[in-house]
């Protein structure tokens, strides 16, 4: 026995739950998502994610060997934002889209902020919100081999007859990752089981959505107008892996359900009033930068000082 | 009905089984024993023993330093080595008494007791006082206060902390087992200072047998009930087990008594069984040793100022070397770098791990997940809390209630990028807490 133990403070244990498997379990929760992608759109898709992917896991890996920082990709972040900016482009997009979105997300959106926990928005919505207003017409173009013609969202604005089954399935025009309904919820539901994720923000997005377009979309509560709303563009893909980013969202629970009712106000409006058919991208990084007064006005009161639950 | 509990906590691995059902042994201690004069909260006791006397098992061998103080007596009969600093679990020098043992544990006569029912509240106070009865789950603060609040007819729940809500410990749950008419016994004691209060045996419900015993043996006291609480560590910390009971909530700036409670440990209310129908001051208590690198966990029954080295060499020695010592439990208790301190009348446990889950995992960023804000049981934003601690930024930390932290660990537990949470916010508190003084 050595002579001296080590010491240290209180609590002496940790959970097992790390940065990286929590960020890995997201990555997971996105394949299914992924792949019915690269099943949609073919080939093109796979390389799209790959080349996205690659380049922002390198982008942190070299930010951090110039500032001679500690590496930090073993936590898979870089990952996540990689695959989330992917999902996020249409299939026809040339190559050096990804690449560009994501040296910016990472860069420009992540490390320059002080890198994991200290970025202000999601750095994969930054950066197509980036490529959005930059390379317009590239990034709202969905002509591809499978389809041509516009999204069912688009459609939908126009008063053109939209197939809800194929929306939920996923058979439709969009960006890569946020066709299926169903993929994304799959993958949603893991990250629930896991407790990685849980209903609130999610929750009060939808449901204050539907509210939302309800009183103002001009169909009230007309089912197929509003499973088509729900299941078209970005709302699953941006309601379940975006809006709920740790980093980017408010910590207080109250502050979640404020988030989250924010959210689907501001997407309503983006995409009844807007000019576009979609608008939940610019509705969460509005709401990102609102997180610090969320905060602010949620904290919740220490216990022994009022609002006692069990 | 939904399960009496509060909201946050978490759910560590709990390692009861290794000890659980192994009962509660002597252990005799060999070499000499150590007393340090502080070993409650409050003023250190004063020394009434020279270098040299001879000293017999029982007999009071410091005596309180103040008002808030507790004496402390002799376990073994022998001769008083010295009286000079010893290293104590915190890590701190702490004048001592070093008594060496002579092996005949001869005992003083202890004073004759009147049975319960005849004795006024003040003989039952001094009584505790006199037998130098401090929480014995960790907080050493002297028993007799809690139990003399300004109102006494206004205490409407006395409660019997049997939670045992820390990893590990089972010294709690095998006196329940072994003796529980010692803890009920013990409890009427406080009944009897409190006449309109009603007694509850808190108990996690991972404990269904005491459950069932100590429902049996208090199925005829109308004022007795016990209450199942759901497991979830910190219930038996003293805030929660009050709101799981009774619904009533407490911060920092009240006491248990301004919501009509007072908490008492199971060791502590054993202790109260002893000195008032026996008259025998406080002088052992239940150690758990325990954890993988222990050849054999047990719980002991230990004099106190007994050397922890004897405890292990008790156990079978350690099976495979440990990395980390703590004395008390994994969330609460105090990392030692070495065997050679004494049992004290606070430590529950000796806990020998063959990895340090602190060492081995370095923190990193935070990602503001927020499992820290949920976890809290004081509510609290732990994750801010800390950064405002880390750069010392008093105003911020105080405004976001910092002070009402309880320290239990469970931000720490929780964070998946091992930040240093609660150690970060304790310092700052302790800070806070001295300039108060002032």
């Amino acid at each position: 026995m050595s002579d001296l133990m080590k010491v240290s403070s209180n609590p002496h244990v940790r959970s097992k739950t790390s940065t990286g498997n929590i960020m890995l379990a997201v990555v997971i929760a996105l394949l299914p998502a992924a792949g019915f992608g690269i099943y949609n759109f073919g080939l093109d898709a796979l390389i799209t994610i790959v080349l996205t992917v690659a380049t922002t896991v390198l982008t942190e890996f070299i930010f951090e060997k110039i500032c001679k920082k500690k590496v930090t990709i073993g936590d898979y972040s870089a990952v996540v934002t990689g695959l989330l900016l992917a999902l996020n482009l249409p299939v026809s997009a040339p190559w050096w889209i990804g690449v560009v979105g994501g040296v910016f997300a990472i860069l420009v959106v992540k490390m320059l902020f002080g890198g994991l926990g200290q970025n202000f928005m999601n750095p994969a919505l930054g950066a197509r919100c980036f490529l959005l207003i930059s390379f317009t017409s590239i990034m709202t173009n969905f002509d591809c081999d499978a389809y041509t013609g516009a999204t069912p969202l688009a459609d939908l604005k126009n008063g053109v007859d939209v197939d809800i089954l194929n929306m939920v399935i996923g058979r439709t025009a969009g960006t890569i990752g946020e066709t299926s309904m169903i993929a994304i919820v799959i993958g949603a539901c893991f990250l629930i089981l896991l407790g990685v994720i849980d209903l609130r923000i999610p929750g009060s997005y939808i449901v204050s959505f539907v509210v939302f377009i309800s009183i103002f979309g001009g169909h009230g509560l007309d089912f197929a107008y509003i499973s088509a709303h729900l299941a078209g563009g970005g709302l699953m893909l941006g309601a379940f892996f975006m809006a709920t980013d740790y980093v980017t969202r408010p910590i207080t629970k109250n502050g979640q359900y404020l988030f989250g009712i924010l959210l689907g106000i501001l997407t309503g409006i983006f995409r009844l009033f807007g000019p576009s058919a979609e608008g939940v991208s610019y509705a969460i990084i509005l709401g990102n930068l609102m997180v610090p007064l969320i905060e602010k006005i949620t904290l919740p009161k220490a216990f022994g000082k009022g609002g006692e639950k069990a | 009905m939904a399960k009496l509990t509060f909201q946050g906590g978490i759910h560590p691995y709990d390692g009861k089984e290794l000890s659980k059902d192994k009962p509660i042994k002597a252990v005799l201690p060999k070499g000499d024993l150590v007393y340090p004069l502080s070993q409650h909260i409050g003023a250190p006791a004063k020394p009434i023993v020279e270098k040299g006397d001879h000293v017999l098992t029982g007999q009071k061998i410091a005596e309180a330093g103040g008002f808030v103080s507790a004496p402390i007596y002799a376990t073994v009969s022998g001769t008083v080595k010295s009286i000079e600093p010893r290293r104590v679990v915190t890590g701190d020098n702490v004048m001592s008494i070093i008594i060496e043992n002579d092996g005949l544990y001869d005992e003083v006569e202890y004073p004759e007791v009147k049975p319960l029912e005849e004795m006024t509240r003040e003989e039952i106070i001094e009584c505790i006082k006199e037998a130098g009865i401090v929480g014995m789950g960790g907080a050493g603060f002297p028993t007799f206060i809690k139990l003399s609040p300004k109102e006494p007819d206004k205490i409407d729940y006395v409660i019997a902390n049997c939670a045992e809500c820390e990893p590990y410990l089972t010294s709690d749950y095998r006196r329940m087992i072994e003796e529980p008419e010692k803890l009920i016994k013990g409890l009427k004691v406080s009944l009897q200072l409190f006449p309109n209060a009603r007694g509850i045996l808190a108990v996690e419900d991972n404990k269904p047998d005491c459950i069932g015993i100590l429902k049996n043996l208090t199925k005829d006291e109308p004022r007795i009930s016990v209450k199942a609480l759901k497991t979830k560590y910190p219930q038996g910390a003293e805030r929660q087990i009050i709101f799981a009971t009774t619904g009533r909530a407490i911060n920092s700036s009240m006491l248990p008594a301004d919501a009509g409670c007072v908490v008492n440990n199971v060791d502590t209310i054993v202790a109260i069984y002893h000195a008032v129908y026996e008259g025998k001051p406080l002088m052992n208590r239940i150690v758990t040793v325990t954890g993988d690198a222990v050849a054999d966990p047990c719980n002991f029954i230990v004099r106190i100022g007994t050397n922890y080295h004897e405890l292990i060499e008790e156990a079978g020695g350690f099976k495979t070397e440990p990395v980390k010592i703590v004395s008390g439990g994994p969330m609460m208790g105090f990392g030692i770098f070495n065997l050679d301190v004494p049992t004290t009348k606070t430590a529950s446990a000796l806990l020998c791990l063959t990895q340090d889950d602190v060492s081995r995992m370095e923190p990193s960023a935070c990602i503001k997940c927020g499992r820290c804000v949920e976890a809290c049981p004081s509510r609290l934003v732990p994750n801010k809390l800390a950064v405002y601690a880390q750069n010392y930024a008093e105003e911020e930390f105080l405004a976001l209630e910092g002070m009402e932290c309880v320290e239990c660990g469970c931000c720490s537990f929780v964070c998946p990028a091992k930040r240093p949470l609660t150690q970060s916010i304790k310092s700052m508190r302790k800070i806070q807490l001295a300039k108060k003084k002032k």
